[in-house]
């Protein structure tokens, strides 16, 4: 080692721009309403919605290593709940989150259960879960079976209050979530995350715990999937257990975490803003746009399996919403890919997140 | 209640017919197929396809289809799954989940929402049924599925006890490295299991259609089953599928019994006690809880 001693920096030019480049995002988006259309304002929910969806299976998969092709339950769960509290007299967009913090809680025992599987029988497992739940939320008299029920309480306020309080509600809770994901990352459990995301035999040997990491991202994967399902159930008023139950929401949580880059936390947010896009522009064709769905994360899987963020992260050591550490040497010009621990490129260890 | 306990060991044939190539699959390559229920309903829809429009019924139809799922499972062992586990154990869970996707919903641009079924195409069989001793009646088509599914799974476990090709099969799930090394080619091992997985799945996609109804969307329901069957029977040997099969189907009947809607409910709930138990008693199953130890023979 040269006499200069490496500086260790947490972020970039680039990631302090970005910072200032946040808040002015999220500043514009608070006020936006004022300019846009109803139906601008509604389509705006649903992007806070996929955002957040995004970013919680991002959480599990990207982060845990945990692939859950079941995380539709929570999300029916979410909405079910809000019903139930509605119904028992509770206000319905205190409801909203009530229901989240119970999804939080049922999440946890199901996660003593299902963390014990790995990869493949993980994935599948959850899906039994969520069709069982499916069935049992059906058996529920207030639901009346696949006929459903709606959110009657919500009527209470007026149409335009109810499209603005939902809007902001959902941005905040977008807000609050990445902020948390943000800072979880960022601390000190963030390395152990990224420890167990790159080799969890590996990261145990040095002491992380393991099980207990994922169970902390599983329990916040399930509230914040929480969340999403009881504000989706705010905007469309009524809940089919069918429709919150269905496996597409996994699909579309897949395929925005693939599309976007998985283990990257910008690369969430970038799937589901291409989600949204392409939903606007080709949901419209029905059958054909989930077919182009499927086809598009099948081939992802296959030829660019780190997304489009991770490969551009890869390529030009782009760095915005920097949650790991650089060494940057003094001698030498900074490798492309960052975070080098030692100076020489060959043993480089590349760190993605 | 005895005519329900045979019909529900019946059934578990069946079961046991679709989950048999999830577990050998697993088994050899370490790959959960999520496309598994969709690829069955697929092979049902060619069945239905060839009866209708060409008027080919539905077992010589299988002459046609079985081979042709032989091909898919190559092919998706060669193209799809080889590449993808290559970037570890996550993504072949994401292809193969992405071609459910496609298989589902072009199934559904071709054919529409309509539920189907292959039971017009094979005259009196669908209703035929035996008189067993104690005035039990016992349907023709569901002991012709139980004793396929029996057929199926000794001739499986005597081809790789038996032959070349099984035992390089058997080398290559223990340990694809050392038997590269004694000369065994693990990508051709690979995917002749894969090829035989398919054409089980295949026929398992026969008989749903003929003892049930099918639409372009019953893959996952039969993904689900096929995984509890398989999850319940363990790692003993594939006729630890069988018995899979036959107590998640009588775990339905129960569930049936007990509740209008409890048929789907008593499966997965006794797929849930079962899963506990064997996490909670075995070493957590880590080589995996759908392994099936071909290695030793029964």
């Amino acid at each position: 080692m040269s006499a200069a001693s490496p500086v260790i920096e947490r972020g970039t030019a680039a990631s302090r721009i970005a910072g200032i480049g946040v808040v002015a995002i999220v500043l514009l988006l608070a006020l936006a309403p004022q300019f846009l259309s109803a139906g601008a304002v509604d389509r705006m929910t649903a992007l806070f919605v996929y955002v957040i969806l995004a970013a919680m299976w991002n959480a599990l998969a990207g982060f845990g290593g945990l692939v859950s092709v079941g995380q539709q339950v929570f999300f029916g769960l979410g909405a079910y709940f809000a019903i139930r509290l509605a119904n028992a007299g509770l206000d319905p967009f205190v409801a909203l989150f009530v229901s989240a913090v119970i999804v939080g809680a049922v999440s946890w025992p199901i996660s003593l259960f299902m963390l014990r599987l790995k990869n493949g029988e993980f994935a599948i497992g959850m899906w039994v879960i969520a069709a069982l739940t499916h069935l049992l939320v059906n058996l529920d008299r207030l639901i009346q079976g696949e006929t459903g029920t709606s959110l009657i309480s919500l009527n209470v306020y007026d149409a335009s209050t109810r499209r603005l309080t939902i809007y902001w509600l959902a941005l905040a809770s977008m807000i609050a979530l990445l902020a948390i994901l943000f800072g979880l990352l960022r601390g000190s459990t963030g390395a152990a995350i990224r420890a167990i995301r790159d080799n969890e035999d590996a990261a145990a040997s040095v002491g992380v715990r393991v099980i207990g990491t994922k169970r902390l991202l599983f329990v916040l994967a399930a509230f914040g999937i929480g969340v999403a399902g009881a504000l989706w159930l705010a905007t469309a008023i009524t809940f089919q257990p069918k429709t919150y139950f269905n496996v597409q929401w996994t699909a579309y949580m897949i395929f925005m975490v693939l599309v976007g880059g998985i283990g990257t936390f910008e690369g969430a947010i970038l799937g589901a803003l291409l989600f949204f896009l392409i939903e606007t522009w080709f949901g419209g064709t029905g059958v054909w746009y989930l077919i182009g769905l499927g086809a598009t994360a099948l081939v992802f899987s296959l030829l660019l399996p780190r997304g489009l963020w991770g490969t551009l992260e890869e390529r030009f050591g782009w760095r915005l919403l920097s949650v790991g550490y650089r060494v940057r040497l003094p001698t030498s010009v900074a490798d492309p890919t960052g975070e080098t621990i030692s100076p020489a490129p060959a043993t480089a260890h590349r760190e993605k997140a | 209640m005895m005519n329900q306990i045979v019909q529900g060991i019946l059934l578990g044939g069946y079961y046991a017919l679709i989950a048999c190539g999830l577990s050998f699959m697993f088994s050899v390559m370490r790959i959960i197929n999520l496309a598994h229920g969709s690829l069955a309903v697929l092979s049902a829809f060619a069945l239905w396809l060839l009866a209708s429009r060409f008027h080919i019924p539905p077992f010589l139809g299988l002459l046609i289809v079985l081979p042709l799922m032989a091909v898919i499972g190559w092919a998706l062992q060669r193209f799809l799954l080889e590449r993808s586990a290559r970037g570890g154990a996550l993504l072949p869970i994401l292809t193969t989940f992405g071609l459910a996707i496609v298989i589902d919903n072009v199934l559904f641009e071709q054919f529409g929402a309509d539920t189907r079924s292959l039971a017009p195409f094979i005259g009196s069989l669908s209703y035929d049924s035996w008189e067993w001793p104690g005035s039990l009646y016992v349907g023709k088509l569901a002991v012709i599925i139980f004793v396929t599914a029996v057929v199926l799974l000794g001739g499986l476990q005597l081809f790789l006890t038996r032959t070349g090709l099984g035992r390089s099969i058997r080398a290559t799930s223990e340990d694809p490295d050392t038997a590269g090394l004694v000369g065994v080619d693990a990508r051709r091992a690979n995917a002749v299991a894969a090829a035989i997985a398919m054409v089980t799945v295949g026929l398992a996609g026969a008989f749903l259609g003929m003892r049930a109804t099918f639409d372009p969307y019953a893959g996952a329901t039969q993904l689900l089953f096929a995984f509890e069957a398989a999850v319940i029977g363990g790692a003993g040997s594939l006729w630890g599928t069988l018995i899979g099969g036959i107590v998640l189907a009588l775990a339905q009947t129960l569930g049936a019994k007990i509740h209008p809607q409890g048929f789907l409910i008593g499966g997965h709930i006794a797929f849930l006690i079962v899963l506990f138990i064997r996490l909670y008693t075995s070493g957590l199953g880590l080589r995996g809880l759908l392994r099936l130890s071909t290695g030793r023979t029964p």
